[in-house]
């Protein structure tokens, strides 16, 4: 059967939802389906009580959903972009990331934020940011991204069912994608990077859109007898090196590309981990693609402009010494 | 509500003078180097934490902030564990995690204290909005400092629990200060009950230095959250005798402002009022030495304590050990 993105996301919610009572949504609008109708019929089945419309007061929501979580919910809450989620950083940051540890352990934070990332169709500077490396920098917290329908589905449901505090990205350039599935999706676990595409020649490190970007480049590098591995990382938040290790002992060179800035981006600290840890293996110096130092622009051409897709991959790939001459 | 027998007026008696010996002995504590950081002490603020922790069951939950070692004692935690982890020590609380302005006593339930202020007050209403989404009859409690009242996150958590009739009861400390600006420079709103009025919920003000006006408001406040009614905010006036932490010089308040409000300590008030209803003198002093004693022992205990092991530093980040072992 043929999911969309959106589609799956609202069912793995619902069969969360029917599975385990604790299980709440809250955000603005979702009663009424959400900003992009994620949570459409959801509080109609489920009850108005569990599927709860919120103020526009994202510190507050943030606190009230932490504050639910140590006392017996397990709350999804939806920040409707991820530059909104600024107004929740005390929360997140300092309460909610820290409660497991400040309390010695004897509190956990079963949250799942869901949140709307990246840029597409003119949403400009505030509604297009990818700040995932802010939410990396924090420990206790998990951060997952998924890179299309089917995972986004197995990835929610095992956030939700995960027990601590998960920021969950979606990028909304995903959410008009469709995907085949079958009926019965296994549950990846958080914290395991999953190969899309095997390959010889460099490893491509990804998340979320920009998996499907480093998937059409693999597929116009095979076209020049360069055979790319795809990594989607999934979960940014543990990262999982053992994965990466193993890909780059194979291919011995790595380009890892995300649509966030590179200056500081997660980018540099994949990149850091393996020139530390992989040094003897790369044959290249590592490569990193990324958004230039400026915010996302609002007119379609100098959007596009700026973003980085398949074919930085595909050029950037074909520069490294060794490939491409 | 009950009135108060003459053992719940003792009990409270007693528990006015755990709070105050306690705060004095941290005082002597980090003034010999012996507390990591900068404890806030709750001097001259006892009769809030008592008043209203006097109602509260462990069932019921409470955040406080950083000048919580008083509602944390109030609420019935050990005092040697709760000393303990000032300390920092592996018998505290949190294991040497939290310390002074993160106090946890979750079995307790003091679920927490934050020190970045106004951020405890959203957490509480999420607990009241698991409590009613439970069908669970116990309530939340949150006590903040005037200066709190600064923070967008206290408007936006009024607005939220009035609109979601949440059973959480949020107690100001009003001392007049928000750490070491005065309420008439800090704010235009002189009493913090003013802004319950937009949201409907119910308030009053109230002097915090009388420990009878504390119980007695604090327990219709309480009858009403446990009805149903929604959220309710509970104006304490008061006044901290010691600084805003250990060590400060408090150059900006005067001698006679901090002399005419050591008049008004709340212990020797309600000590004059157990006097005047009979209760001997002796007695009282008995009671006082009781609470010495025990605040000596807990010393001695939270002193005595092993320090956390450092090989231990790096759990608890995580609930699931697969996720604790992330490095770097």
């Amino acid at each position: 059967m043929i999911h969309s993105f959106i589609d799956i996301l609202r069912r793995a919610l619902d069969e969360e939802m029917t599975r385990d009572a604790a299980v709440h949504l809250l955000g603005e609008d979702v009663a009424a389906g959400g900003a992009f109708g994620v949570t459409r019929g959801l509080a109609q089945k489920h009850g108005a009580t569990r599927v709860r419309n919120t103020p526009i007061s994202e510190a507050a929501i943030t606190g009230l959903a932490t504050g639910a979580a140590l006392c017996g919910l397990k709350p999804v809450l939806e920040i409707m972009f991820i530059d909104f989620a600024t107004l929740a950083m005390d929360c997140l940051v300092n309460q909610t990331a820290k409660y497991r540890y400040m309390s010695g352990g004897q509190l956990a934070v079963p949250l799942v934020v869901r949140t709307q990332a990246g840029a597409a169709g003119g949403a400009a500077a505030q509604h297009s940011q990818s700040l995932e490396a802010w939410f990396i920098h924090v420990p206790g917290l998990v951060v997952v991204a998924p890179a299309s329908p089917v995972e986004a589905y197995g990835l929610l449901k095992s956030a939700i069912r995960l027990g601590e505090p998960v920021l969950f990205i979606e990028h909304k350039r995903l959410y008009t994608m469709k995907e085949e599935a079958a009926d019965d999706i296994q549950l990846p676990p958080i914290g395991r990077a999953r190969i899309v595409r095997s390959g010889t020649d460099v490893t491509l490190i990804a998340y979320s859109a920009m998996v499907q970007s480093a998937l059409e480049a693999a597929q116009a590098l095979a076209d020049l007898d360069i055979f790319a591995e795809v990594i989607d990382l999934r979960t940014l938040l543990p990262l999982d090196m053992a994965t990466i290790a193993a890909s780059v002992s194979r291919t011995h060179r790595v380009l890892i590309a995300h649509e966030a800035v590179l200056n500081g981006g997660f980018g540099a600290e994949i990149a850091a981990r393996i020139g530390s840890e992989l040094f003897d293996e790369l044959d290249t110096p590592v490569v990193r693609i990324g958004c230039p130092f400026a915010p996302i622009p609002f007119a379609p051409d100098l959007e596009r402009a700026l973003l980085p897709g398949s074919q930085d991959i595909v050029r950037a790939v074909c520069q490294m010494p060794g490939l491409g001459d | 509500m009950p009135t108060p027998t003459l053992g719940d007026l003792k009990q409270m008696y007693r528990a006015l003078w755990r709070i105050r010996l306690f705060e004095d002995q941290v005082q002597r504590l980090a003034a010999a180097g012996e507390v990591p950081g900068f404890p806030h002490l709750s001097t001259g603020q006892e009769a809030v934490a008592v008043g209203v922790c006097a109602h509260l069951s462990r069932e019921d939950v409470l955040f406080t902030s950083h000048r919580g070692h008083g509602h944390v004692l109030a609420k019935g935690s050990d005092m040697r564990a709760t000393l303990a982890e000032i300390l920092g020590r592996q018998e505290g609380l949190c294991r040497g995690r939290g310390g002074s302005m993160h106090l946890v006593d979750a079995a307790n339930g003091v679920l927490g204290a934050t020190g970045v202020v106004a951020g405890n007050l959203p957490l509480a209403a999420g607990a009241a909005w698991a409590a009613q989404a439970q069908g669970q009859q116990n309530i939340s409690v949150v006590f903040f400092g005037d200066g709190a009242t600064g923070a967008g996150a206290f408007h936006e958590t009024l607005n939220l629990a009035a609109l979601w009739k949440l059973p959480v009861l949020f107690v100001c400390e009003n001392n007049g200060y928000a750490e070491f600006t005065s309420r008439e420079e800090h704010s235009k709103v002189t009493h913090v009950s003013s802004f319950a009025a937009p949201y409907a919920i119910a308030t009053k003000t109230i002097d915090g230095n009388d420990l009878l006006a504390v119980y007695a408001s604090a327990g219709e406040a309480i009858d009403l959250l446990r009805s149903g009614r929604g959220p309710y905010l509970l104006e304490c006036m008061t006044f901290r005798l010691a600084g805003h932490y250990v060590g400060d010089a408090q150059q900006y308040r005067s001698k006679e402002e901090l002399a005419a409000n050591r008049d008004k300590c709340p212990i020797e008030r309600f000590k004059r009022h157990l006097i005047e209803h009979g209760i001997e003198p002796h007695e009282l002093d008995a009671i006082g030495e009781h609470a010495r004693l025990e605040v000596q022992q807990a010393a001695d205990g939270a002193r005595a304590a092993a320090q956390p092991d450092a090989s231990t530093v790096l759990e608890d980040v995580y609930r699931s050990p697969a996720l604790n072992s992330i490095s770097g």
